[in-house]
């Protein structure tokens, strides 16, 4: 048996596992897949996160270190660069594999502490400190009183089936995606399947689409299957511009080809010749590593014209997005492709009738794609067993916030929201309390402790109010004030207003200026205008009505959520924002009053000078005062004092 | 016509109708920013009216009518970045790169923009300068960064 060099290798896939249907072979293709796959070594190899997250850490100059590292000391020793395992706030994360030996992971690699760690490793003892786990494998010996990776309270309740490969291969290469039977379905399914019959098997699987209404795939493809039309468009919709939530780069970074393969059975099922793929300008790392799963793809006839001499041609195109948020919505989407401002269109007729170029249009979440092999492989059966009722298979969840534990986890559909973030995030860090958590990016709402029963799933969440397309939790703890939250979340909202609507575009900057005015300190007030004010919270509440039923698109209709929720969980805060002039955070500065304390102060005569408003008066060597009717609550005078005589409420 | 639109024309044919954004996309990409005469170009080439072009292209956070700054400066606006503790104040960085948010200050030597999320979620407020990402920037040690950046001089 020998290392096979690179055209031996493609053959070799190609021929012996790709087009193997049984999955039964002889000894010597299993030693050299298993070779393929690194589940046996023959030199050390080194698996280091180089996802977007990772290189932020400084993966890269983790990179050169290990580099420089094994050129001085002579090694000779393969470094993979891999996705990001999900576990997003341990990078740079570095995984070691000696021959015979489990996989080992570090966390925290920086590049200083790369010298003592592979030291220590090379030499078969560990540094103790920053290691992760180990990887579980039946052939390799474990490394003693090392944990499994498994069991770590971030995997351990995870079901990982489109985050299978993620973190695990490098996504720079389609070998080690067909070493572990990728492109199998696809090769299954070009062969032996109808279109007709594929649309069957994922209406049969009830996988629901993952972007946001939750529309079952299955019969969206055939819609457009049934339209007869000859020419079709499979669109992957990778445009994601949510803050906060960073799900469709962790698909393309971690296992590009995954989200092809589901990309070509859809086109296949649907009778398309030409997919896209839309990924936002600003995602380099996804486009590049998008760029390079392609072309290896044609490589390999994989893509491309008469796909394993089926007679399905599929071509592939990348599109990049432009930067509007508006087009994660289909139809504006479908604009945008077609090079015309990303407003949205009504519905009917639906992309799936008069899409792209008028022609018949399937649009589909990269997740929902990415679920897609699988279903095919295991079987529609396999994929109802996962998940609840209404809501089969996974999903994957973003963590952010203040959680401990952060980045994206693959949960079963119907797992308790507490339990992801108090056992998988691990709650908020430093051990402080937890005071909401916001779920579903801008549109999402914030729910209190109290709430966090409800289960991820498409029924359970509507229920409540959220949305399982944009499944980010953000953690929040006692210093987040809700009223600035809502604040941000409608500024957002109000800037990425496409314009087309009435409602969302004047009634989002309505409802942000009432925002505005309850986070502003008013200099003088009368009862009478405080109660205006407060009629601006009622008046919130209506014009949060008339914005969700008379808007378009998915982005007017949920623009008042955020408030909303928040409206109704946390009224108190607001009450005192309005009635007490006081944020009980501490983050809205314009309703802090200063005062300044007369022990302390020396009469230097800094703030006097700085104070904008002239709100503070004193004599020098004297202790000042501030006049509060004057005072706008800058703060200028608490940041030049330097005897913390200054103090606010 | 102008040299980069012509080089551009065989992959960007007239007759497609998805050909204006990415031509855009290249100008930009090749010539930094959009200019008025350019869209000119682009408008002659594929037969569209001028503010049709001018519409699409300020309807998009990737294009700009002006050039980027010597350090150009992106801040996460993102969800978890905002929520950071010490969340970057745009008007204090306004004030301290003498420019507005999308804009360029008068030396040209800082250009200030506010992104959304750049997938760093985990080590907000992120920072990034030209091609430099600084995570978990407190705002002391922005004011340095910036001070060193004003204090060079070539």
């Amino acid at each position: 048996m020998s290392v096979l060099d690179s055209i031996q290798t493609k053959d070799f896939l190609i021929e012996k596992i790709l087009k193997n249907y049984s999955g039964i072979f002889d000894k010597g293709t299993g030693e050299q897949l298993a070779l393929i796959k690194r589940e046996k070594v023959i030199h050390p190899v080194l698996y280091l996160g180089m996802g977007t997250c990772g290189i932020v850490s400084g993966a890269d100059k983790t990179y050169m270190a290990i580099q420089k590292y094994l050129n001085d000391n002579n090694l000779e020793a393969e470094v993979v660069k891999t996705g990001c395992l999900g576990f997003c706030s341990a990078e740079p994360l570095l995984d070691i594999q000696l021959p015979g030996k489990a996989r080992i992971s570090y966390q925290h690699v920086t590049q200083e502490k790369v010298e003592d760690l592979l030291n220590a490793v090379f030499h078969h003892t560990l540094i103790p400190e920053n290691i992760l786990g180990q990887h579980r494998f039946a052939s390799h010996e474990e490394w003693p009183g090392v944990d499994f990776i498994d069991q770590h309270p971030f995997f351990a309740q995870q079901h990982r089936n489109v985050l299978h490969n993620t973190g695990l291969i490098s996504p720079w290469s389609i070998d080690d995606y067909l070493a572990r039977g990728g492109y199998k379905s696809l090769f299954k399914t070009v062969l032996n399947y109808t279109p007709d019959k594929v649309c069957e098997i994922i209406e049969q699987s009830e996988l629901r689409g993952r972007g946001g209404g939750g529309y079952a795939t299955g019969k969206k493809w055939r819609n457009a299957l049934d339209t007869g039309s000859d020419q079709k468009f499979l669109v992957c919709n990778a445009e994601e511009s949510d803050p906060g939530v960073f799900l469709n780069r962790a698909f393309i970074e971690g296992d590009p080809h995954r989200v092809l393969e589901g990309i070509a059975i859809a086109s296949y099922a649907i009778g398309a010749n030409s997919a896209y793929i839309h990924i936002r300008y600003n995602h380099e790392q996804s486009l590049m590593i998008m760029e390079n799963a392609i072309a290896q793809a044609k490589e390999y006839g994989i893509l491309g014209e008469n796909i394993f001499a089926s007679g399905f041609n599929l071509n592939l195109f990348i599109r990049k997005g432009a930067g509007a948020f508006v087009c994660g919505e289909e139809t504006s989407l479908i604009a945008s492709m077609e090079s015309q401002r990303g407003t949205p269109q009504t519905k009917p007729p639906y992309p799936t009738e008069k899409g792209l170029f008028g022609h018949p249009t399937v649009v589909n979440n990269v997740e929902t794609l990415a679920n897609v092999p699988a279903i095919l492989e295991n079987g529609p059966t396999w994929f109802r067993s996962i998940g609840t009722n209404g809501s089969k298979g996974t999903k994957v969840i973003s963590l952010a916030g203040k959680a401990t534990r952060k980045g994206f986890v693959e949960v079963p559909m119907g797992i308790p929201i507490s339990n992801i973030v108090f056992d998988i995030a691990g709650g908020i860090s430093d051990g402080k309390p937890l005071k909401a958590v916001q779920i579903g990016g801008p549109f999402g709402i914030c729910i209190p402790p109290k709430g966090l029963s409800a289960e991820i799933g498409y029924e359970s969440l509507q229920e409540i109010g959220a949305s399982l397309g944009l499944c980010g939790l953000t953690l929040l703890d006692e210093d987040i004030c809700m009223v600035s939250l809502s604040k941000y979340f409608m500024k957002l909202l109000h800037k990425e207003s496409c314009g087309k609507c009435i409602p969302c575009r004047e009634g989002t900057h309505r409802m942000l200026e009432i925002l505005e005015g309850i986070t502003k300190r008013p200099k003088e007030e009368s009862s009478h205008e405080t109660l205006e004010r407060f009629k601006g919270v009622v008046q919130l509440e209506n014009l949060a009505e008339v914005i969700h039923d008379t808007s378009l698109c998915g982005l007017g209709k949920n623009a008042p959520n955020p408030v909303l929720s928040s409206l109704k969980w946390f009224r108190d805060e607001f009450e005192e924002h309005i009635f007490d002039r006081k944020c009980r955070a501490g983050v809205c500065n314009d309703l802090r009053s200063f005062f300044i304390d007369v022990d302390i102060c020396n009469g230097c005569n800094v703030c006097q000078k700085k104070c904008p408003e002239t709100a503070i008066i004193g004599a020098i060597r004297m202790p000042h005062f501030i006049v509060e009717s004057k005072c706008t609550g800058c703060g200028i005078c608490f940041d030049s004092c330097k005897f913390n005589a200054i103090y606010y409420k | 016509m102008n040299e980069l639109i012509e080089k551009m024309v065989p992959r960007f044919p007239v007759n497609k109708k998805d050909s204006l954004l990415g031509m855009l996309q290249e100008i930009q990409k090749a010539h930094g920013f959009l200019t008025e005469e350019l869209i000119r170009e682009v408008a002659q080439y594929l037969h569209l009216p001028v503010n049709k072009i001018y519409g699409l292209a300020t309807f998009y956070d990737q294009f700009r009518f002006h050039a980027l700054g010597k350090y150009h400066f992106q801040i996460c606006n993102g969800t978890s970045c905002h929520l950071s503790e010490s969340s970057i104040n745009i008007k204090d960085l306004e004030n301290q790169l003498y420019t507005k948010d999308g804009g360029i200050s008068r030396d040209r030597k800082f250009s200030l923009e506010s992104v959304s999320c750049m997938g760093s979620c985990e080590q907000g407020p992120v920072v990034k300068i030209n091609a430099t990402v600084f995570t978990n920037v407190s705002p002391d040690e922005l004011n340095r960064i910036i001070r060193s950046l004003k204090d060079k001089t070539e």
